[in-house]
């Protein structure tokens, strides 16, 4: 798994090491029941404080993508990438309802909706 | 055993000095760093808890042990590093091995040899003829030659070149990567500190101002920037230090405090912001 620290995004350090193993797992980079890098190594290798990694660590485990077992490491969970997709889930339902809440301010009708809608992912799909 | 170190209401008075009731604790397996400004009490903190001054009043214990009490069983477990080596300059490596382990039943020769090599010290030098970094290292390989579980570090990198600085800072974080060792770091290089402490202890003016983890510490505090005419009075009297110029000012605010000072601009604040800003004490300065 690729896991690096940037010094200028402004993204606190413990918030990187959550974001890149998220990925990890939503990509399959990690599978289920494979360990994270030991905590003390990991704080070693990226220069970085051993509370910090902990931090991400525990929030990782309270989010439900991994669990930490004492003196045995940290490993993935098998729901995760289900669950992320769950959250993403989630925010899409929630960006859709607020374009939905704008359409009617703005009295779009349910198909000028959709082809609004097309047209967007068409956009993207030429990126 | 879970705190490696413990000082508890740590005071000493000097004539035009005082240190005034210095507590902390810093658990077994992590980095603490002791900051503060030139003459703010650091390495009186230090000598004190090495018994190399006699407290006034408080407590100091090194793995349990009283360091007066038990001064003989705490400093088995310590390993010091100061500024400049404390071995003779004439000797050569070999006698500074005999020196110093006839204090230590559990010196392990063959640790000592695999660590001088590991830090390409050659052990026919003499310690004159070894850089400042390198005799750093040998401070540090005797250390580990009697299995220290607790190292204090007195300004370990001011003298040296940002390539030792970082290889020191490895060191470290590699001789506490099993969980069973701590360090004790003061430092005013803080950058040292920004990425690899755990927690930080801050003494300013005699005072404790601050001891806890490295990230409360930083994310507890901001850096607020604006133009002249957005700072008012009662904004001032929220901020901790402010630097005023001619066409806007800085100052550093407490994060709990930030909803005031929604609409400047607002940038996380560094460790020596912290520290340069809380050192003027409020006043003013250009």
């Amino acid at each position: 798994m690729k896991l690096i620290i940037s010094n200028i995004s402004g993204i606190p350090i413990y918030e990187q090491i959550k974001q890149q193993v998220k990925s990890a797992i939503m990509s399959g980079d990690l599978q289920a029941d494979e360990t994270l890098p030991s905590l003390r190594t990991l704080a070693k290798e990226l220069k970085i404080s051993v509370l910090t990694v902990t931090r991400a660590y525990t929030e990782l485990e309270q989010e439900g993508f991994v669990k930490n077992i004492q003196g045995r490491g940290c490993f993935v969970l098998g729901q995760g990438s289900e669950l992320l997709r769950e959250q993403l889930i989630c925010k899409i339902e929630n960006n859709l309802s607020e374009a939905i809440s704008a359409a009617r301010v703005a009295n779009l009708s349910e198909e000028e909706l959709h082809h609004l809608l097309s047209i967007l992912m068409e956009e993207k799909t030429d990126e | 055993m879970n705190d490696y170190l413990e000082v508890r209401n740590l005071s000493k008075s000097f004539e035009g000095f005082q240190l005034h009731n210095i507590t902390f604790t810093l658990p077994k397996g992590y980095i603490m760093g002791l900051i503060g400004p030139n003459g703010s009490g650091k390495t009186t903190t230090i000598k004190l808890i090495l018994n190399m001054l006699k407290r006034t009043s408080g407590e100091v214990k090194i793995l349990g042990f009283d360091n007066i009490a038990s001064e003989q069983e705490a400093k088995r477990n310590l390993g010091v590093v100061f500024d400049s080596n404390y071995f003779s300059d004439e000797w050569k490596i070999s006698q500074v091995e005999k020196s110093v382990s006839a204090f230590y039943e559990n010196w392990n020769t063959q640790k000592f040899s695999e660590t001088l090599k590991r830090f390409h010290i050659q052990p026919s030098k003499k310690v004159k003829e070894l850089s400042k970094g390198m005799q750093m290292k040998l401070m540090l390989a005797c250390a580990f030659s009697y299995d220290a579980k607790l190292l204090i570090l007195d300004e370990p990198t001011s003298g040296l070149d940002p390539v030792s600085r970082d290889e020191l800072l490895h060191i470290l974080s590699e001789y506490i990567e099993d969980g069973e060792h701590s360090v004790l770091f003061s430092t005013h290089i803080t950058g040292d500190l920004e990425r690899a402490a755990d927690y930080i202890t801050y003494i300013s003016y005699g005072e404790l101002f601050f001891s806890g983890g490295k990230d409360e510490f930083i994310d507890s505090f901001r850096i607020v920037k604006g133009g002249c005419e957005e700072l008012s009075t009662d904004l001032g009297k929220k901020m901790l230090g402010i630097r005023n110029f001619s066409t806007g000012f800085e100052a550093l605010v407490k994060t709990e405090d930030l909803k005031q000072f929604a609409h400047l601009n607002v940038e996380p604040a560094t460790i020596d912001d912290i520290v340069v800003f809380t050192s003027k004490r409020g006043e003013q300065y250009e």
